[in-house]
């Protein structure tokens, strides 16, 4: 039996807006992908615990409020603290060009603005997952 | 873990407590890896000493929110718990929506409490095939107490009461009068029957209900066994959490002191077999089904053949000896010892 793709959807810091993020939730089930929401409010630590315990796949991190500087760098170091190299981080929202830039330096794989249609979302998730193989 | 750890090297890490092992090994289980087998037999010989706590009750009775609320007050004990909590595939796209993390936010970043959801994948029954190949992992990975939270279920999944040592099941109010309370199924499973949301003024009519059919059990009762309580509690102002933590840590040491809890781990270990058995045959059955489904429903929705005929082919593609050779091989096997 083929293993579904697990994600964590999670919404960080004080971003109380999360229609959009339920949007690409129910989309990933409906393409036969295990979709765990953190809820609104979370820490970086919160999320990355639950990351690592989950077992996912996929870390999707959506911001509304034009915190993903910050964000981003903490989630990253608390992955690096906890040996976790080998999950496929993206970002969705809404954030600068300029920001986007900066996050895939470092090491946000995809960042997924508010344009971006549930079926892209869907193919560059299994695209990601694809690439990186068998763990 | 860019590498492909080899899971035996997963099994000494987990052994030691390391959080991202526990969870690929787990994650290993779930997809049913040969390559982890050898591991998994090794992860189950040295399992066996965590208290297994399943908690099930229909959808909406409030059954993550009274684990989230439960696994505090353990923490509180020095315990240290981890939760499965499962959640249903969609029988459409098998895709999931795993939503009990998200009632339990109280507890994230507790290093004493792990939290891990699963999905059904299309098992009846109230939990998933890989459930309690990951209480084993858990286990020896040093959880003490581990709370298995079941699918909301019906009136007739009850394999939880197979796979743990105390079953709490949660009812809601509002969901049917006396007479539910006394028909056959999930009610009978309750080590311990909570009652939720009783900051709600219709609760106590359900907790009047739910003792009133286990007094009707009682005239056909051994005195030595184990009398199911009745715990009204609220998640909302706290009230009966303590004690239901107290009544299930009761049940646990009268079932160790009388000897019922060595007979619930050979009924879970009678389980364990007839499941891992049950999902052995239905892989090679659905390996031969799979090519030949279309044109035989084909054929059957003609109504050329019946279902029976075309099953009874598939069955013996599937599994080459009749039941006759299998009865005589059994014997045959039973003579042998």
């Amino acid at each position: 039996m083929t293993q579904p793709i697990r994600v964590l959807l999670a919404k960080v810091g004080l971003d109380g807006h999360d229609r959009g993020v339920r949007v690409v939730a129910r989309a990933l089930r409906d393409a036969g992908m295990d979709v765990i929401y953190s809820g609104l409010h979370r820490t970086p630590e919160e999320v990355v615990d639950a990351a690592v315990q989950e077992d996912v796949d996929i870390l999707g991190v959506s911001l509304l409020s034009g915190v993903q500087m910050t964000v981003f760098p903490k989630i990253f170091k608390l992955l690096d603290q906890k040996g976790v190299d080998d999950l496929i981080v993206v970002a969705g929202g809404v954030m600068p060009d300029e920001d986007v830039v900066e996050l895939k330096k470092m090491g946000v794989r995809e960042v997924l603005l508010q344009d971006v249609p549930p079926k892209t979302i869907v193919e560059t998730l299994t695209r990601l997952v694809d690439e990186r193989g068998a763990r | 873990m860019k590498r492909f750890v080899p899971s035996s090297e997963l099994v000494v890490r987990a052994s030691r407590g390391e959080i991202p092992a526990i969870s690929r090994l787990i994650t290993r289980a779930e997809m049913g890896l040969d390559e982890c087998r050898p591991a998994l037999a090794e992860i189950y010989r040295k399992a066996g000493k965590a208290h297994v706590i399943g908690i099930t009750g229909v959808p909406g009775s409030g059954k993550s929110t009274l684990v989230a609320n439960l696994a505090a007050q353990l923490r509180r004990r020095n315990k240290k718990v981890a939760i499965i909590a499962v959640d249903p595939s969609s029988p459409y796209s098998g895709g999931s929506i795993l939503g009990d993390r998200i009632r339990m936010t109280e507890l994230a970043s507790d290093p004493g409490v792990y939290i891990r959801s699963m999905a059904t994948r299309g098992a009846v029954g109230g939990m998933a095939r890989s459930t309690l190949d990951a209480v084993d992992i858990l286990d020896v990975g040093g959880f003490d107490t581990i709370i298995i939270e079941t699918v909301g279920v019906g009136q007739d999944e009850v394999e939880i009461a197979k796979a743990s040592h105390t079953t709490v099941v949660v009812s809601a109010p509002g969901l049917g009068d006396e007479i539910q309370a006394i028909k056959a199924g999930m009610l009978e499973i309750a080590d311990i029957h909570v009652v939720s949301k009783c900051d709600r003024s219709d609760s106590n009519k359900l907790v009047v209900d739910l003792k009133q059919m286990l007094t009707l059990g009682l005239a056909s009762k051994d005195p030595k066994d184990w009398l199911p309580t009745v715990i009204g509690v609220s998640s909302y102002n706290g009230t009966g959490i303590d004690e239901l933590a107290t009544e299930i840590e009761r049940h646990r040491a009268a079932s160790l002191a009388t000897g019922r809890a060595h007979q619930r781990e050979l009924a879970i270990a009678s389980f364990r077999l007839e499941k891992t058995a049950e999902t052995l045959l239905i892989e090679r059955f659905l390996k031969t089904l799979e090519p030949l489904r279309p044109a035989l429903a084909s054929t059957l929705c003609k109504r050329e053949r019946d279902p029976y005929s075309a099953a009874n082919e598939l069955v013996s593609n599937a599994l080459p000896q009749s039941i006759d050779q299998t009865e005589q091989a059994a014997r045959a096997w039973t003579r042998r010892r």
